[in-house]
């Protein structure tokens, strides 16, 4: 059995300050949000999604605000590469992103190859006007393809034997991001 | 688990219960993508599947054709009329053959019962039966079973009636197989003559009475009268079958419930069920042809995700 370390990158309240200010970035670009979509790229981008779009709504008084979730498996480029059968998730997208701006959103931004999966599975829906990448953590040094986020709530230099874990209240019982030393 | 426990689809009869439940949910996915306005993914960009038909299909055909290319595949068809089967050669050539072109996956109909498992002990590549003579016919048994999943929300439990040509029909003993697996109760209806000897050892329920059948049943499969496997004279007249085994409204208006209908097509109008039935609300014929291309991309991407 491997020894795993891990240490605590980003606490909840430091992660709750973080979404505020990644939630306000997002209203003073597109203040409305009539014209734009927030999607959240499945399994796990969907929380960070879900938690803005409470923010927008709640705390800044944004009356609509459409909200979608990709699952990017049938696009990804490692089919067959790996030892398992990529095992999908649920697409749950029911507006058209047709001359719409964009917000893909994620938890973790790596090599950048799920963003890549994700632009092509967003063609599927139509044509955006622009699309644009909010990630909570960016793994900067890290990158296979020229994909840089927006919108990025911290900057962390991890090596690639370490792995960044996003844990949410409503699904892991509490917010907290971890460094594990695989 | 997120993988299949075999290599090829030869038949149900090969699978675990586990196994229709991850094709059904990855069916699920599918059947999303295909209700997008652009349909395809493209997951086997790099793989190439060859059609191999040894006996006429349209519906089998294209919807496989159809699944292959929905998931980005390259497709080979070959239909053995038109081949070089006539000229004398062997099922291994044939297909060894095709197979040196770089082919990873194939998909077969053959009229010979077992052609499929002789062939996957035989080759390299992946392997799909897509109909072998009276054996097996297992994508349409797994849509069938997701249709009836789709309607009724459930599999275990419910009553299912598979009515007609038992004996000579692939889509029957595949259904049945499925159908035990996933905890359903099962009975075969038909004239004697079409009933298998062995049916008893399969498990089933056997009831000759159309009627009976279906007040105890919650689905009705009803099967086509195959002419062209009846070597011999298996019912007196055609008339006389749909008189016996034959659905039509007024029949199941007199039931107290709501039978769900199917047929795995191609229908004979007038003869196994009535036009009024075939296309009722009760009729779940052409979802069944819908989820036929979503199951089909669920086996060929999970088949096509163990090639290394």
């Amino acid at each position: 059995m491997p020894i795993m370390s891990q240490k605590v990158l980003l606490s909840s309240k430091e992660i709750n300050i973080i979404l505020h200010r990644l939630a306000c970035q997002l209203l003073e670009n597109h203040l409305t949000f009539e014209n734009t979509v927030l999607i959240g790229i499945q399994p796990r981008g969907k929380f960070v999604a879900q938690r803005l779009t409470k923010i927008l709504k709640e705390e800044y008084k944004v009356n609509h605000i459409d909200l979608g979730f990709l699952d990017i498996t049938f696009f990804r480029d490692d089919f067959r590469r790996g030892d398992k059968t990529l095992e999908a998730t649920k697409t749950n997208i029911d507006f058209l992103v047709e001359d719409k701006n964009v917000v893909l959103i994620d938890d973790v931004l790596y090599t950048g190859r799920s963003i890549n999966a994700a632009l092509t599975a967003l063609q599927s829906f139509g044509r955006p006007k622009d699309v644009e990448l909010l990630c909570l953590i960016d793994r900067r040094f890290s990158r296979h393809l020229p994909i840089q986020p927006n919108y990025r709530g911290r900057q962390v230099d991890a090596i690639n034997e370490e792995k960044v874990k996003v844990m949410w209240e409503e699904n892991d019982g509490e917010d907290i991001i971890y460094l594990v030393n695989r | 688990m997120s993988e299949l426990s075999v290599k090829h689809l030869l038949g149900i009869k090969y699978l675990k219960e586990s196994d229709i439940q991850l094709i059904f949910e990855t069916a699920d996915h599918f059947k999303e993508v295909i209700n997008r306005s652009i349909k395809k993914v493209p997951s086997l960009r790099d793989i190439t599947i060859a059609n191999i038909f040894f006996e006429n299909s349209t519906r089998t055909k294209l919807s496989f054709e159809l699944a292959e290319k929905r998931l980005s595949a390259d497709v080979l068809n070959f239909s053995a009329s038109q081949s070089s089967v006539k000229k004398g050669e062997t099922l291994i050539d044939t297909v060894n053959n095709i197979l040196s072109m770089k082919v990873d996956m194939v998909v077969m109909r053959h009229p010979n019962p077992g052609a499929g498992i002789f062939l996957s002990k035989h080759v390299e590549a992946s392997i799909v039966n897509a109909g072998d003579g009276a054996h097996e016919h297992p994508t349409q048994a797994l849509l069938d079973s997701y249709s009836i999943r789709e309607k009724l929300g459930d599999v275990a439990g419910k009553n299912v009636v598979i009515v007609g040509d038992i004996l000579h029909s692939r889509v029957a003993l595949s259904n049945i197989f499925a159908l035990k697996l996933q905890g359903a109760n099962v009975k075969v209806c038909g004239p004697k003559t079409l009933l298998p000897k062995y049916i008893d050892s399969l498990g089933v329920g056997v009831e000759t009475n159309l009627r009976k059948a279906l007040e105890w049943c919650d689905v009705a499969n009803m099967l086509r009268i195959q002419n062209e496997r009846l070597d011999i004279s298996y019912f007196p007249t055609t008339r006389e079958y749909t008189q016996q085994f034959g659905v039509n409204k007024k029949l199941l208006d007199s039931l107290d419930k709501e039978v769900v209908i199917m047929h795995p097509g191609p229908i004979n109008r007038g003869v196994e069920i009535t036009s009024d039935v075939a296309d009722s609300k009760q009729s779940i014929i052409l979802n069944q042809v819908e989820n036929g291309v979503a199951i089909r991309m669920a086996v060929i991407y999970l088949l096509a995700s163990k090639i290394k």
